[in-house]
């Protein structure tokens, strides 16, 4: 069994390929999908049209061509393990859009905790871009700005409350 | 007020506000809710007495599956509460207790018993003299029982029919639902019956996106697939949806049912499709029968079906999908999760359901078991424990875990009665959950045209329990003659995608279960 499975999160070595920094600076934001196992589900790679997810079976593990990749998140939308999300670095800052399912629902300019994989707060954020839930069913998708440097440490939010 | 008012995810529509009586006192409820989870609701948690010590019991299953919930019911007693939608004036009653569950003047024979008479020592004790084992036991017998005798008759007039059928189909969730669809899509004449007001059996508390592929709906809320499905069958004619209809007998090809408690339908099939769900497993340990120690997917009937929060603060014991799942659910329905505790030295379910809840951070302690539950009348804390590599509890290593509930979660086993009853061989096979019967890959069993699918077949993921359930409705219709070559061609095409579906790591315990039952 291999050693996430211990613990629950991924650590650094154990996550994917990064996109290159030129990707990440791009004016599309890339998919960055942490699903390590092999359990047998595909609706990333049926949802998307740029064939840029590659699995060969349902059980494989998906891997991103980032070059392929478009950003046009229909494959967050779908993901029911929460593990994609879209990664963005923008005017020297680094920009996290990611599945949010907690009430209250989230808006541009809230101010959240961000949390690390091992639920950790590493800092705070500011929503740059919340989309209206019942668009998705109710997975809110949530783009949070942060540091640049920490685009592939922040992986929750929640909302500071006043 | 433990009634959630919204959720990220699902709207309670609640109905009109009725009052029902519980041992006298007037409880307000809402029209559509069951009278476990009005009780519960209004705070009520000691729900029935143990037989013989006359322990505090609680519910732990929500489904009809376990009797600690018992009550009386408009003076019928035994009654299931969690089966039983509120009417206004019902009068309800604790039972086998006196003046009532929640302050039993027998319970001191609980304390009592316990210190001279160890639990299961009367099996010993009173053997040496035929007299005394005699009035030992008339005493005890005394003391336990099961309700009084009714002191009211059910008002409704009873009716019978009778239905001929190409398939009768036993279960209206995930399963069932899917041999139906694709069986009465080929014209075969189908009657679905379900014990429950609605169909979609255990998807109707299932809030989060399914896996799978998205031909079997993964990426979709298993809410949504519940609504999918249920509208789909509606729409086929020939399929004869009978709700809120108990199956309890199968003879040869007769199916024997009660529908909404006063009609006795007899069911002549061609084909027979089982699709009974499953049980929730229980643990053993110190306490384990205390109110406030649930079954995980009595959790999830509660708050996600009823909207009613099972606690503040609970710990989920066990690490599979359906305690990950249930973890990320408390939170989304604003309860905290003290921890999640698993024996196994990793995670039992998948890795990405685990990391949702951890990095919100729930800590996952991996060897590690509950040792035991601590309350008086319900739970108010609980200790856990390092487990050695030999499964054994370290000492010294206790945790006290402050928490008002317990989710047990460590798995479930298959409500295989009747199979048994329709006389299917029937194995015990631990990697499938329990007692499952012998069949081709089809899923039709020993018994000639009965049919299995879903959990009862073996404990696995509604994704093939839906797939199952295709395959049986497709072979049944098929082989009473209906559908071409296109029907075989599609029943071929599920099982290969079931077979694809299985060969990752998870499936290898699925499939070496298997290999001991399809023949």
């Amino acid at each position: 069994m291999q050693e996430f499975c211990k613990r629950g999160y991924l650590i650094e070595e154990e996550l994917p390929e990064p996109p290159s920094e030129e990707r990440l600076r791009d004016k599309r934001p890339v998919a960055y999908i942490e699903c390590p196992q092999r359990i047998p589900c595909s609706p990333c790679k049926e949802a998307c049209r740029f064939d840029a997810v590659i699995m060969e079976t349902i059980n494989d593990t998906p891997k991103v061509d980032y070059e392929k990749c478009t950003g046009c998140m229909a494959c967050i939308r779908v993901c029911p393990g929460l593990a994609i999300f879209m990664l963005q670095i923008k005017d020297d800052k680094g920009y996290v859009t990611l599945q949010y399912e907690f009430l209250p629902w989230l808006k541009k300019g809230d101010r959240v905790l961000v949390l690390n994989r091992k639920g950790e707060v590493i800092g705070e954020g500011v929503i740059a871009w919340a989309l209206n839930p019942e668009r998705n069913d109710r997975t809110q998708l949530v783009t949070v700005e942060v540091d640049k440097d920490l685009i592939f440490e922040a992986r929750a939010v929640k909302k500071v409350v006043e | 007020m433990s009634r959630l008012q919204e959720h990220p995810i699902v709207d309670f529509k609640r109905g009109k506000e009725v009052t029902i009586y519980f041992n006298g006192k007037p409880i307000k409820a809402y029209e559509g809710e069951t009278v476990a989870a009005a009780l519960y609701a209004a705070g009520i948690r000691v729900f029935s007495r143990s037989f013989r010590f006359h322990r505090p019991r609680g519910f732990f299953c929500a489904i009809g599956k376990c009797s600690a919930c018992m009550m009386e019911v408009d003076g019928i007693p035994n009654v299931r509460i969690c089966k039983v939608y509120v009417r206004d004036g019902m009068q309800i009653r604790t039972q086998n207790a006196y003046p009532s569950a929640e302050n039993d003047a027998l319970a001191i024979f609980d304390r009592i018993i316990d210190r001279f008479f160890p639990h299961g020592s009367h099996y010993k004790k009173f053997t040496s003299s035929k007299t005394l084992r005699e009035i030992a036991t008339k005493q005890m017998r005394k003391i336990a029982g099961i309700g009084e005798f009714p002191k009211a008759l059910p008002k409704e007039e009873a009716d019978y029919e009778e239905i001929n059928a190409d398939i009768a189909i036993v279960g209206g969730g995930p399963a069932g639902l899917s041999a139906a669809i694709y069986a009465g899509r080929l014209g075969a004449k189908v009657v679905l019956m379900d014990e429950n007001p609605y169909l979609g059996g255990q998807l109707i508390k299932q809030t989060h996106r399914f896996f799978g592929s998205g031909e079997h709906y993964a990426g979709t809320r298993g809410i949504r697939i519940a609504e999918i499905l249920t509208k789909e069958v509606k729409e086929i004619e020939n399929v004869d949806v009978r709700t809120e209809t108990k199956v309890f007998g199968i003879y040869g090809k007769t199916v024997a049912a009660v529908e909404k408690d006063r009609k006795l339908l007899k069911v002549n099939a061609k084909k027979i499709v089982i699709a009974t769900g499953a049980y929730e497993r229980t643990l053993i340990f110190e306490n384990n029968d205390l109110p406030g120690v649930y079954g995980a997917g009595g959790v999830q009937t509660l708050m996600n079906v009823y909207g009613v929060k099972p606690g503040n603060r609970g710990l989920i014991v066990g690490s599979g999908n359906v305690g990950l799942i249930l973890s990320y659910q408390l939170l989304q329905a604003g309860v905290d999760v003290a921890a999640i505790v698993e024996a196994m030295p990793f995670v039992g379910g998948y890795f990405v359901h685990a990391a949702k809840v951890r990095r919100l951070g729930v800590p996952i302690y991996t060897r590690h078991t509950i040792l035991k539950a601590l309350g008086e009348k319900k739970v108010e804390r609980a200790i856990i424990v390092e487990l050695d590599e030999n499964w054994r509890p370290i000492e010294g290593t206790e945790k006290e875990i402050e928490c008002d509930f317990i989710c047990v979660a460590v798995g479930l086993s298959p409500a295989h009665e009747l199979l048994y009853q329709a006389g299917c061989e029937m194995k015990f096979v631990p990697e499938l959950g329990g007692l499952v019967p012998v069949r081709n890959k089809y899923g039709e069993t020993t018994a000639e045209g009965v049919y299995v699918a879903g959990d009862v077949a073996g404990i696995e993921e509604a994704t093939a329990a839906m797939m199952e359930g295709r395959i049986a409705g497709l072979d049944a219709a098929i082989k009473l003659g209906y559908g071409d070559e296109e029907a075989v061609k599609l029943r071929d095409k599920i099982v290969g995608e079931l077979e694809e579906f299985r060969r990752g790591p998870f499936g290898e315990r699925i499939l070496r279960g298997l290999e001991k039952v399809v023949r």
